[in-house]
């Protein structure tokens, strides 16, 4: 069964970066656009990874989340606001003021986790509209606050943006990074790389600790975890909060490591993708983080075609609309989450308060 | 015997129900002591504030002579007190070494100790003779083995007094024997056991005493040998219980079911039913008895329109009704009262009142052209609450607010309150107190009295026995005998419900 949602996964995307060759390899070397295509997808893949894993840890304690959205977009916000301020205000620097705008945007989407934890654990409120409540706070907030401080007269920025602090800067991973043309795979940037150990330290927590069986003892059957003096709510809220941290992590992602600038509901849907990968991903870590490769290559092949649109031959000239190659990522995911492979299933008690 | 645990004047008070009036209730070392009484007794109740589940509004709580006091399950299995729930808490995808271990996990490492575990499980296993496969999921193991899995549950804790809340409502008479195996060989090593259940032949049969709580108090105690089913019935029902239905001998007439060489897949698509021809008659009842899983359920869903069968007929009043869907069938006289009483004789959500029009709500008085006529149906709700006894605080509050035994007698009045000319009726009384018990097997005597054709399915021989006129035994999908219930006894069906085969 597994192997068979992999092999899929692995079709799609073999697939998706085969388009691109064919169309471009008049100008490119197959070679160079595959390890082109494969590094875009890991890359273009890190928000939809990280905010898969924010699902996987609400959910297996038993909370839905579909705030992520909202909670990508805040940090999104806060961390580029923070960055900017260490910048231009108290001139930090350029890295330092990166680092300590991710970490105002990882805190963010703690305090939104915790919102969430507030509104679904404790006033046991429909999981489904606190997390809809999330996403207009976060969509409201952070176009409020963008308009004041950066374009109204007298603001701290003086009615202008001010100069950004750049991205995050590339890693170079010794022997890896080294490897002749394949070494671009691995040059990524940091909130890349640490989507990745994220997936494998989730994988290892729920699966081999203390911290991670009873996680999903409460998401399974919260009253057998309390009969044996386990403290549900205690459990939910943590993992809930830690699920914010994450997606802070993913809003970082957005205006401190892909672009340098933030731009209202700039996080366009990417929030619920996530969520459609954790789904087809069954609620696990390495699950959650082939599907959301699935996405990140479709939206792989988006980039690479703007980039090779003269080369589409004219009786497909449908596709150099960037409109219609724009929706193949959301394409795949309907499809995909119409079910065409493999039953998924939540933890039991997903989205069920706990009543004692 | 040493007394190690005693409960003096628990009280416990619920919005509108006294559940726990300052009872009082000891154990001694190594005895298996009942708790008996109806449902909603309140035994559940005293045995969640002894886990600690709950905080008993006053009363004392002694452990080895010294007071103690519990403020959640932690403190209980810290002084060697275990339960098993009536609802089992065991995670059904996680393993039974997971299971086991969760609350309080072995760690190698900062990593869990499943091996270790393991082991151990094995160990006890071992030693109280509870046979278990540590690595099976849960999900995938028979409901008797689970059981057995919660009480090593119990046993990994140290847990010197073990709780068992109805441990046989769910079990087989072959596992119910497995368990009180188990029980004894608990006891002869030092464990001590509080036994709950509401039946009285068990109680009898196993226990050392025997204290019987009725509405939040305790009415008696009694010791099994200086006592017997009728007193305790009276005690647990305060009044006299007719224990043994009285029943004219039955006049049958004309064949009502007809079943003929009938084929039925269950769920995997594996042969349930293997060729199963018998017919029913009016005025008669025939019982259908054998250990859970021989076909019994799936033969049922097949008779009421539920499942597609595979081949073979089934003929009700002269008309081919095979494979027809439910309506038409129940139209020509069906009335069901169905094995799983929450998920297919009950929409839970629903008031008490819409649950008992759910055949024919579309047929007047209750549906006239797409309209509900509320004020039939009201009617009729109120009329059926009050013959049928159906205790609940009005016909209008969900059906879930309802006790087990009160959700049955809905549906036994809906089902028995129209015109019908055959009832199946499976595991009619599962999990129900002894005051329901004698109602519904009173109203199944009564249907039969009135000419209709019954067809009782139960695993409970004693059931079949004092109800059946006849008895089908079922063995591995198939029908391997039918008599007459005058002419056999109980260790012969009990045979041949094990698969000995019948004489030609
Ligand atoms: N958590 C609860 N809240 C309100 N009422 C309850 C609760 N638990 C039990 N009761 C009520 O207390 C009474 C005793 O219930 P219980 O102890 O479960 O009985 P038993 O186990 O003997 O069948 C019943 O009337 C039941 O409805
Ligand atoms: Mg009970």
């Amino acid at each position: 069964m597994e192997i068979r949602r992999y092999t899929f996964i692995a079709l799609i995307i073999i697939v998706l970066i085969g388009v691109v060759v064919v169309v471009g390899k008049s100008e490119v070397s197959p070679g160079v656009i595959i390890v082109s295509m494969i590094a875009t997808t890991i890359a273009v893949a890190t928000p939809l990874t990280l905010g898969a894993l924010t699902g996987v840890f609400c959910e297996r304690a038993g909370v839905v989340n579909i705030g992520i959205e909202g909670m990508m977009l805040a940090s999104a916000f806060f961390g580029w606001f923070g960055a900017i301020y260490m910048n231009t205000i108290l001139k930090m620097g350029a890295f330092p003021s990166l680092i300590i705008g991710v970490i105002i945007a990882v805190i963010t989407g703690g305090l939104l986790g915790l919102l969430h934890a507030v509104l679904s654990v404790t006033f046991k409120v429909d999981q489904i509209i606190g997390g809809t409540v999330i996403n207009l706070l976060a969509v409201g907030i952070s176009g409020f606050l963008n308009r004041q401080l950066f374009f109204e007269k007298g603001s701290i920025f003086g009615g202008q943006v001010p100069h950004a602090p750049g991205v995050l800067p590339r890693l170079h991973i010794p022997l890896l990074g080294d490897i002749p043309v394949v070494g671009t795979v691995f040059e990524q940037q940091p909130i890349t790389i640490a989507a990745i150990l994220l997936v494998i330290i989730t994988h290892y927590v729920l699966f081999y600790t203390r911290w991670g069986l009873r996680t999903r003892a409460v998401g399974e059957h919260p009253r057998a975890a309390d009969t044996v003096g386990i403290n549900v709510y205690r459990m939910r809220y943590l993992n809930v909060i830690i699920g914010g941290l994450i997606a802070g992590l993913a809003g970082a992602y957005f205006t401190l490591e892909s672009v340098p600038s933030f731009e209202p509901l700039m996080t366009n849907g990417r929030g619920f993708i996530a969520l459609a990968a954790m789904i087809f991903g069954n609620w696990s870590p390495f699950g959650s983080w082939a599907a959301a490769l699935v996405f990140g290559a479709a939206s792989a092949l988006q980039i690479n075609l703007q980039f090779f649109r003269e080369l589409i031959p004219p009786q497909w000239a449908f596709f150099q609309s960037s409109a219609v190659v724009g929706m193949v990522p959301y394409i795949l995911t309907m499809l995909i989450m119409t079910g065409i492979i493999g039953k998924t299933r939540a933890p039991a008690a997903d989205g069920i308060p706990y009543e004692k | 015997m040493t007394t190690i645990l005693e409960l003096k004047g628990i009280t416990k008070q619920f919005p509108g129900v006294l559940a726990n009036d300052h009872v009082d209730f000891d154990l001694k070392k190594g005895e298996i002591h009942a708790l008996l009484g109806e449902n909603g007794a309140g035994k559940t109740t005293l045995m969640n504030i002894l886990y600690g589940l709950y905080k008993p509004d006053s009363g004392e709580l002694y452990r080895d002579g010294k007071e103690v006091s519990l403020n959640s399950p932690k403190d209980a299995i810290a002084i060697g007190i275990g339960m098993v729930h009536q609802h089992f808490m065991l995670i059904p995808v996680f393993t039974v070494t997971e299971n086991i271990m969760l609350g309080e996990e072995k760690l190698k490492n900062a990593v869990l100790d499943r091996n270790g575990v393991s082991a151990k499980v094995g160990e006890l296993s071992q030693k109280y003779g509870l046979e278990i496969d540590p690595e099976s999921f849960v999900e995938d193991i028979p409901v008797g083995v689970q059981q057995r899995v919660e009480i090593v549950k119990t046993l990994y804790r140290k847990a010197e007094i073990l709780i068992l809340d109805e441990p046989t409502a769910v079990l087989t008479p072959q596992e119910v024997e497995d368990l009180f195996r188990i029980m004894r060989e608990l006891t002869s090593q030092g464990v001590s056991i509080i036994f709950i259940t509401h039946k009285l032949k068990e109680v009898l049969k196993i226990a050392d005493r025997i204290t019987v709580m009725r509405a939040g108090k305790v009415v008696g105690t009694a010791i099994p040998s200086e006592t017997d089913e009728s007193h305790l019935a009276a005690m647990m029902v305060g009044r006299e219980v007719i224990l043994n239905v009285e029943k004219e001998p039955a006049q049958p007439k004309e064949d009502v079911l007809q079943v003929i060489d009938l084929k039925v897949n269950d769920l995997r698509g594996l042969e349930a039913v293997r060729g199963v021809t018998f017919s029913v008659r009016a005025g008669e009842i025939l019982g259908i008895a054998g250990v859970q899983g021989n076909g019994q359920t799936e033969l049922v869903e097949a008779l009421t329109g539920l499942r597609q069968s595979t081949g073979g007929k089934v003929v009700l009043q002269g008309k081919d009704m095979t494979n027809n869907p439910p309506r038409p069938i129940i139209e020509n006289g069906l009335s069901h009262i169905p094995e799983d009483r929450q998920r297919h004789g009950l929409v839970l959500a629903y008031p008490v009142a819409d649950n008992l029009v759910l055949c024919n709500y579309y047929l007047p008085p209750f549906g006239v052209n797409f309209v509900m006529q509320n004020k039939a149906i009201d009617e009729n709700a109120r009329k059926l609450v009050k013959d049928f006894d159906i205790r609940t605080p009005s016909p209008f509050v969900p059906t879930s607010n309802l006790s087990g035994g009160n959700q049955q007698k809905v549906i036994v009045a809906r089902e028995l309150s129209r015109p019908v000319q055959l009832l199946i009726a499976n595991q009619p009384t599962r999990g129900l107190d002894v005051g329901s018990i004698e109602y519904i097997h009173r109203q199944i005597v009564n249907m039969r009295g009135k000419g209709v054709a019954v067809l009782l399915v139960s695993a409970e021989l004693d059931e079949i026995m004092s109800l059946a006129d006849r008895i089908a035994v079922m063995y591995q999908g198939k029908i391997v005998d039918i008599v007459d219930t005058q002419k056999t006894t109980k260790s012969e069906l009990g045979l041949k419900m094990a698969g000995a085969q019948a004489q030609a």
